[in-house]
């Protein structure tokens, strides 16, 4: 239930982010879902894509620094309290959410949250007891 | 081994009173015989017999490159040119070469300290040395070539250059101890492997480098490739040439041939001397040379003295593995900093060789220093509070080691400037401002 986010270093200069997304996009590979942490000097880009080896190794030719880290998608209905839902999972059972972020789909009139925890192995029971829907990479394409 | 134990081992007294003794004649030696020192001496209304201890040559004047040149070729020497044997010189690549002398007092004498170097690195008269400097002009080859046959070593006099022929001579003539530069001894492990040669089946066993700045890393990563130990030596033509200090088995600092070199760390802004133990910049008085005996040389070396005694046995004093120039130096907010001491941080902190550029400017009245380095795989982090808490650890550790607040910035990898596959470390825009 585990699915793989690219995770790129970038200075919060003029045209990085372009960069990036360019060399993805002359390569062929399509960005499912992004998000952008920023400080005052440099940003963390997170991304889900279609083709995960791919992507990583074109933005290693390119010299950027990437890496590969674990996140769980969780699809809830798209209505109020759906999030407060799954949060309070984590929050009876300790569980410490380190980022996340999320994006809707019309088309099942669904959320999908994107979480990033540490103990990720934790974080899965806990969604897998309570019966909330993870989904994997697969799903999160065809959505 | 050690080589002379009679000197190398004195008690810090004796040295101290052997010191002074010969610091004296070489005093009225030079003021004498070198019309240079005579006009130093009686612009400070001294008297060589005013300085009666190596203690107070604090106050007396410096020798430097430039004085070196203003006196070109020969006029430092203080002995007639028939008495000199020999010359060396620098290759006088800024400006005219400095030229040095030696009579065949002072051929002896680096021949002994040269000896002494070698049986640091454990040689004995049954070593095969395999001498790798460059043979000419330039003192490392012609020094350790004396010191080899001084202890009695079969000595080949091969030169710098031409690897496969060093490979060959290493494996046929069974070569124990190799003496060049660190990165000679680098490209013939490079060479050698892809030649086949197989390093740990050879009686070669240390390595005696020098004659350039290298990193611990480096020493290390020769070691392992050529299957010995390398032993750190330095020396420069102006003192001697090889010979002046070197490392013992203990590999914990340098034993500076005290007994005819004269160490002293100053300030390299105010010329005062440190205490033992301080970083600043490297001074030699030579105390028995006779045809350049310099006084208060200044090598614009940074390094630190110990007094300590070695686990070797020998009582000489260690100077730490030179770490910077005082070219190099910045000082910031009325501080010395030195490239180097930055390096060594982050090289805390990365596994690898970091790539980093230290940029000082004004902000307002202020000195602002600010570390970029680039961000590589083995510290990349997707959590922003890890990759700040590594900027603020650099941070940290540079104000402890410097006394100065840093501003640290991670930057992508091969955004900093690079030429000839060399970096450029230092970008001092005050100058601009």
């Amino acid at each position: 239930m585990k699915i793989q986010q690219l995770s790129i270093f970038l200075e919060n200069t003029a045209g990085r982010l372009y960069d990036i997304v360019s060399v993805l996009g002359k390569a062929g590979i399509n960005i499912r879902a992004l998000s952008l942490a920023d400080t005052a000097e440099f940003g963390i880009l997170r991304l889900i894509v279609d083709k995960v080896d791919k992507a990583y190794e074109e933005l290693k030719k390119s010299q950027h620094t990437v890496s590969i880290t674990e996140v769980i998608a969780v699809e809830v209905e798209d209505r109020p309290g759906g999030l407060a839902e799954v949060l309070e999972k984590f929050a009876d059972n300790d569980i410490n959410v380190e980022y996340m972020y999320a994006f809707v789909e019309k088309k099942y009139d669904n959320a999908v949250l994107i979480f990033r925890i540490e103990d990720i192995e934790a974080a899965v029971d806990v969604l897998k007891k309570a019966g909330v829907k993870m989904i994997d990479h697969q799903r999160l394409l065809e959505l | 081994m050690i080589y002379n134990p009679e000197f190398e081992c004195l008690p810090r007294s004796a040295m101290k009173a052997l010191q002074g003794e010969r610091l004296g004649k070489m005093l009225s030696h030079v003021y004498e015989n070198v019309p240079f020192y005579r006009k130093k001496f009686e612009n400070l209304a001294l008297k060589p017999a005013d300085i009666e201890s190596v203690d107070d040559l604090s106050s007396l004047f410096f020798t430097t490159k430039d004085d070196l040149r203003e006196n070109y070729p020969f006029n430092l020497f203080a002995v007639p040119l028939q008495q000199v044997v020999r010359v060396h010189s620098s290759s006088g690549t800024t400006g005219k070469p400095t030229v040095v002398g030696y009579t065949r007092h002072d051929i002896e004498l680096w021949a002994e300290v040269a000896a002494r170097t070698l049986a640091g690195a454990g040689c004995t008269d049954s070593d095969i040395v395999q001498v790798a400097y460059g043979y000419g002009l330039f003192t490392g080859g012609l020094g350790m070539h004396y010191g080899a046959e001084k202890m009695g070593a079969m000595t080949i006099p091969v030169s710098g250059g031409n690897t496969k022929r060093q490979l060959m001579l290493l494996q046929d003539f069974k070569s124990t101890i190799l003496a060049c530069t660190p990165s000679y001894a680098l490209l013939l492990g490079e060479i050698g492997e892809e030649m086949g040669v197989d390093f740990s089946t050879l009686p070669f066993r240390a390595g005696v480098f020098g004659a350039e700045p290298s990193t611990e890393k480096m020493r290390r990563e020769v070691e392992n490739r050529l299957h010995i130990k390398g032993y750190d030596i330095y020396g420069l033509s102006e003192v001697i040439g090889p010979g002046v200090s070197f490392e013992c088995d203990e590999q914990d600092g340098l034993h500076i041939n005290e007994d005819h070199f004269y160490p002293e760390i100053i300030n390299p802004q105010t010329g005062e001397v440190l205490p033992e133990g301080e970083q600043g910049e490297l001074v030699f008085t030579c105390l028995t040379k006779e045809a350049l005996p310099l006084i208060r040389y200044r090598t614009k070396d940074i390094t630190a003295l110990h007094y300590g005694k070695c686990a070797c046995g020998r009582t000489t004093v260690r100077m730490e593995k030179v770490t910077g120039r005082t070219d190099d130096m910045l000082i910031i907010r009325g501080v010395n900093v030195f490239p180097s001491q930055i390096e060594t941080v982050l090289l805390s902190i990365e596994e690898t060789e970091p790539h980093y550029q230290i940029i000082v400017q004004k902000r307002g009245p202020i000195d602002e220093l600010e570390i970029q380095f680039e961000v590589n795989e083995d510290i990349f982090s997707d959590e922003v509070k890890k990759l700040l808490a590594i900027e603020q650890k650099v941070a940290r550790e540079i104000e402890s080691v410097l006394g100065l607040r840093a501003k640290v910035k991670l930057v992508e990898p091969k955004t900093i400037h690079r030429s000839e596959g060399k970096a450029k470390r230092v970008i001092d825009l005050r100058k601009e401002q």
